[in-house]
């Protein structure tokens, strides 16, 4: 297809983007033709479950494989040239420190390869690592490397940031500190780009989600709008008798689920659907109506639910 | 760009390395030691008019700074089992300086070798002048470019796994072809085969201490086909190295 180049306010231009791997029945189709679009400043989260295509989709943007078709723009030109220039620091999801150095020692020898990179001290600082900063990397605990992977991508004082799972191995204690620091990159004005299957992260930290699955986008909005195109509230209710069928029919319900001998609605308009419920259903007991959470708006775009039907 | 920095940091952690260290230090001059000390009077070894302590070091010094220079590969392994290899791909490193940095590695420890092996020679009885031990060493240096360019390749190509066996296997058949041992003879198939491979050449560089007269045209030749065939392919195994693994 025709590439076009991105406008120069543009950060992440995703263009059809394609790539299938060999597989043993056959060829894997890890990113089917995705267009994303991320400004300058944006934070974004990129969701989905294990197999969504979501590392790939960060290896070919950082141009660490060629797409099959399609392209990837950082910055307006090719991923080659914006990692040449500095212009980007990474996390990737697997891999861990090389030994033999501090990690004090490693930023330092990260940072020589920058033409602007943070001061050393500063970037320890601002990741929270002083106190395992003089420690040798191979005797750092799982979420110290993590720690210490994110400050490698910062030392650089990149324009784009990119991270893929990065709290996967990381306590809460990690987690807190990492937040706090994205945050304050956020507002140094830095495109932050981040993998992650926690829905909360996505909910509390990006701007926007862009949710995928089985390699394509299935949504991409702010965390809010996500939420608003699913059900937005669930109705539980003890109901032994009432068929899901009769259910899915009451105004405002979208879907109907049996657990056992409680039924749990999912309801565009749980006013409506409450009214009609006991309206219908008298004898309905144990009555809870909960906000539906990212992780509920996850199940139904990524039909990960629908199985359930199938 | 402070690349002096960063190649500072991977020497470090390269020497800092101690199982590593002695072991690719420790080796050859543990081997040379055992083979020479016990005929260390033996002053014309198998009638040739060379010292055993002299002839002896000059193989092992060609055995243990080839060993030094193609552990680079071993090295870079184990980096890229850990994807620090895709790490660097997201930092404006460039493959000249990559490769520069390795085989500044590699020849660092390379000296410290051939050094160690130096002493222990005088130590044992082996006396040669300054220029002998300068041109030895120089031709040497440049004998080991081959070798350098081929740990690089074999370390972007093999797993942690196999590069230990495949390695080890290599150095044994290069070192036993290419005369470290045993002199191959002066003509026939064997020295002929001999004649191709880096391996000879490096030993006739060290024999320039026991009043060999280095490398003829062919010499030079046979080093620079290797030199810059290993360097191509290391490269391109470099570049294509990308994913994860």
């Amino acid at each position: 297809m025709a590439v076009k180049r991105a406008p120069a306010r543009t950060g992440i231009a995703l263009q059809g983007l394609t790539k299938s791997f060999p597989g043993g029945r056959g060829p894997v189709h890890a990113v089917r033709g995705i267009d994303v679009s991320i400004g300058l400043g944006e934070t974004v989260a990129l969701l989905g479950p294990n197999g969504a295509g979501k590392s790939t989709t960060i290896d070919l943007l950082l141009g660490l494989q060629d797409p099959d078709a399609g392209a990837a723009l950082l910055f307006g030109g090719s991923p080659d040239e914006a990692v040449a220039a500095g212009r980007v620091g990474a996390m990737l999801q697997t891999g861990t420190l090389i030994r033999d150095l501090s990690a004090r020692e490693l930023i330092a020898m990260v940072a020589s390869l920058y033409p602007k990179p943070l001061g050393v001290d500063e970037t320890i600082a601002l990741t929270q690592i002083e106190d395992v900063a003089d420690r040798r990397t191979q005797k750092l605990s799982g979420g110290e490397t993590q720690r210490v992977r994110f400050a490698i991508a910062l030392v650089s004082n990149p324009d784009l940031l990119v991270l893929d799972e990065p709290t996967v191995a990381m306590d809460v204690e990690s987690r807190r500190a990492f937040w706090s620091t994205m945050r304050e990159l956020a507002e140094r004005g830095k495109t932050v780009l981040f993998a992650t299957h926690y829905l909360e992260e996505a909910d509390a930290y990006a701007d926007r989600a862009v949710l995928m699955a089985h390699g394509s986008v299935v949504a991409d909005g702010p965390p809010t709008e996500i939420k608003a195109a699913v059900g937005q509230r669930q109705i539980r209710a003890t109901l032994p008798e009432a068929e899901t069928e009769a259910l899915e029919a009451l105004s405002g319900v979208t879907r109907a689920e049996r657990r056992g001998a409680a039924v749990v609605l999912r309801c565009s308009d749980s006013d409506a659907s409450i009214r009609a419920l006991l309206d219908r259903f008298p004898e309905a007991r144990d009555i809870e109506i909960v906000g539906a959470g990212l992780e509920d708006a996850f199940v139904e775009l990524t039909g990960a639910g629908r199985e359930v039907d199938a | 760009m402070r690349l002096a920095t960063y190649t500072r940091y991977e020497l470090l952690r390269t020497f800092r390395n101690r199982r590593f260290m002695v072991l690719a230090l420790g080796f050859p001059l543990v081997l040379y030691v055992l083979i020479a000390a016990p005929n260390r009077h033996e002053q014309s070894l198998g009638g040739t008019g060379i010292s055993a302590p002299l002839y002896f070091m000059v193989g092992l010094v060609s055995f243990g700074a080839m060993n030094a220079v193609l552990g680079s590969g071993a090295r870079i392994a184990a980096e890229r089992s850990t994807g620090w290899n895709r790490q660097l791909r997201l930092t404006p490193l460039s493959t000249r300086t990559y490769f520069r940095t390795k085989v500044m590695t590699g020849y660092a420890l390379a000296l410290v070798t051939i050094l160690l092996l130096y002493a222990a020679g005088t130590v044992l009885g082996v006396r040669l002048s300054g220029g002998e031990w300068v041109r030895m060493t120089s031709l040497i240096l440049v004998g080991l470019v081959p070798f350098a360019a081929l740990g690089i390749l074999f370390g972007h190509l093999l797993s942690p796994d196999s590069i230990g066996p495949a390695l080890g296997g290599t150095t044994a058949l290069l070192a036993l072809l290419g005369g470290v041992w045993f002199p191959i003879g002066a003509s026939g198939a064997m020295h002929d085969l001999a004649q191709a491979l880096p391996s000879y050449w490096l030993v006739q560089a060290a024999h320039v201490g026991t009043g060999g007269s280095g490398w003829g045209p062919r010499g030079w030749l046979v080093i620079a086909i290797w030199s810059l065939g290993g360097a191509w392919l290391a490269r391109r195994a470099y570049q294509r190295d990308t994913k994860r693994v």
